[in-house]
């Protein structure tokens, strides 16, 4: 070895960064942080009560739901309609996307049918709902189930398509019958592209259960949210809201726990 | 049972790919295909196994299946093709659950097969657990599982590192001494096709037609003490490539 010419020193580090690592306590603390702030504007008159409650208030507006055992119907009704129209939404989904995901017909046929109606805001068919199903359930329940059906169509043969056809091959090489090859190589294939689209349908759902619940309907979350709106009651509003936001928050939580069961083959 | 290729052509719109093959392939033998890349080794073996149509000419099976034999043609592939969702040992019983058995024996089988590759400790694992060399065993036990009389293996040691390929292949060379299986074994490792064939094809490049067959007749197991004699027809079979899969390299890919 010779002896190194001129100053010596080591070389910098410049890798790391960009891994964005859990912080366990930061999220509660922010959202703390956020309604404290809220409680405390309020508080001073900073916040006019006219323009956002303070959530103490938007709190007893929520006790009070309770007390009166009326969240349990608002609930009750909406979720209802929740489950009723997004379940065979997205079961009908399905069966439409693993159609055009394996025959030639049905995706000639449908695929363009689909790509037509997905993109329509189906909160604007809703009047047309109204006359066709009627102003009770049928028009709600009719507009959630629409709202469902289209992503769930797509994110499911978007999942049939990109099935590897290796493993298709392969089923097919081992003799293995034409409806074992769908249902153990094709629908677990398709599986991490439709759960997913779980997810935006479910919020898409929500979306359109507080529209629909807009109009003509007795109980049901967004009912409530609009009777407080008319009466300028932003308490109840505000309460209203954060009820939304616990579903959305259930629902998430729940596919995600889906996932990690159904997926768990995964890393 | 036996197989012969009667004058195969087959080709993709324009592009011909493989031209007037005619082959015997005999049981109880290893049969290589070696190549330069793009010749249609992987075409021909899809052809062989009835996974594609030929345009012309056809693959005739002489004699019967044996009885018992679940899937006569069995493939293994170089991606292994495992379901990823299932554990080896459900990977396994796919291929077994459309057959009716007698209760119990599809155990049996699993149970066999899996002891025959040494996986039996693998059994509830998934393939993200596995190497690539126990993944590919877990692809040959399937094979095994269904008592193939031929199987039609795609270089099946192609994704796999040296090291876990040179394990392999003894594996393979223990097993067809045990078990005497028939197989066309696909590949581009000259290496390998000395170690394991019994008879050496030699395709030219694309349009694939074969260029000359070669036999060896060292029995398999002893092949490992006679390295001279497997080298010198290492270097002849080179000899007979090196121009085709020179020039099949300088050709433009278009597909």
């Amino acid at each position: 070895m010779t002896e190194p010419v001129g100053k010596s020193h080591p070389v910098a580090f410049r890798g790391g960064g960009f891994m964005p690592r859990p912080r366990g306590a930061v999220g509660p603390l922010v959202f703390l942080a956020v309604v404290g702030i809220w409680e405390a504007g309020s508080r001073t008159g900073l916040i006019p009560p006219l323009i956002l409650p303070a959530p103490s208030e938007a709190l007893a507006a929520l006790a009070h739901l309770v007390e009166t055992g009326l969240l349990w119907k608002h609930l009750g009704a909406s979720l209802q309609r929740l489950l009723v129209g997004w379940t065979v939404g997205t079961v009908l989904g399905i069966a439409v996307g693993v159609s055009i995901g394996l025959f030639s017909l049905a995706r000639a046929g449908l695929a363009p049918v689909v790509a037509a109606i997905f993109p329509i805001p189906k909160i604007a068919l809703l009047p047309l709902f109204v006359i066709w199903f009627g102003i009770g359930e049928g028009s709600k329940i009719a507009t959630i189930l629409f709202g469902t059906f289209f992503p769930t169509v797509i994110a499911t043969y978007g999942g049939v398509d990109n099935v590897d056809r290796s493993l298709i091959r392969m089923g097919q090489s081992f003799g293995l019958a034409w409806s074992s090859i769908v249902r153990k190589i094709i629908l677990p294939g398709a599986l991490p592209a439709i759960l997913p689209g779980f997810r935006i349908s479910a919020a898409i759902a929500i979306v359109l259960l507080v529209a629909a619940e807009m109009i003509g309907a007795e109980f049901g979350v967004g009912a409530y949210i609009l009777l407080a709106g008319n009466l300028m009651a932003t308490d109840e509003l505000v309460a209203g809201v954060a009820i939304l936001s616990v579903i959305g928050l259930t629902v998430n939580w729940l596919i995600a726990r889906a996932e990690r069961f159904l997926l768990r083959w995964r890393l | 049972m036996e197989l012969r290729l009667d004058d195969l052509h087959h080709g993709y719109g324009e592009v011909e790919v493989l031209r007037g093959i005619d082959l015997e392939i005999p049981s109880g033998r290893i049969v290589c295909i070696v190549g330069p890349s793009g010749c249609g080794k992987s075409t021909l073996l899809r052809l062989i196994g009835g996974l594609e149509l030929p345009n012309r000419g056809g693959v005739i099976q002489i004699g019967e299946a044996p009885s018992g034999s679940l899937n006569p043609l069995t493939y293994i592939f170089q991606d292994f093709a495992l379901l990823p969702w299932r554990t080896v040992e459900g990977n396994v019983r796919l291929v077994l659950e459309d057959h009716d058995f007698a209760r119990g024996e599809i155990e049996r089988i699993v149970d066999d097969v899996l002891s025959r590759t040494r996986l039996s400790e693998f059994r509830d694992a998934f393939p993200r657990q596995l190497s690539g060399g126990m993944k590919q065993r877990v692809a040959i036990a399937r094979a095994l599982s269904v008592s193939p009389a031929f199987l039609l293996m795609d270089e099946p040691l192609s994704a796999l590192d040296a090291q876990t390929r040179e394990l392999l292949l003894d594996d393979l060379i223990d097993l067809w001494t045990r078990e005497r299986f028939s197989a066309v074994y696909i590949t581009h490792n000259l290496q390998e096709a000395v170690r394991l064939g019994h008879r050496i094809v030699i395709l030219s490049r694309r349009p694939g037609a074969i260029r000359e067959i070669l036999e060896i007749d060292l029995p398999l197991d002893a092949r490992a003490g006679h390295a001279p004699e497997l080298e010198s027809h290492r270097q002849h079979l080179w000899r007979l490539l090196r121009d085709e899969a020179q020039a099949a390299e300088m050709e433009l890919v278009d597909d």
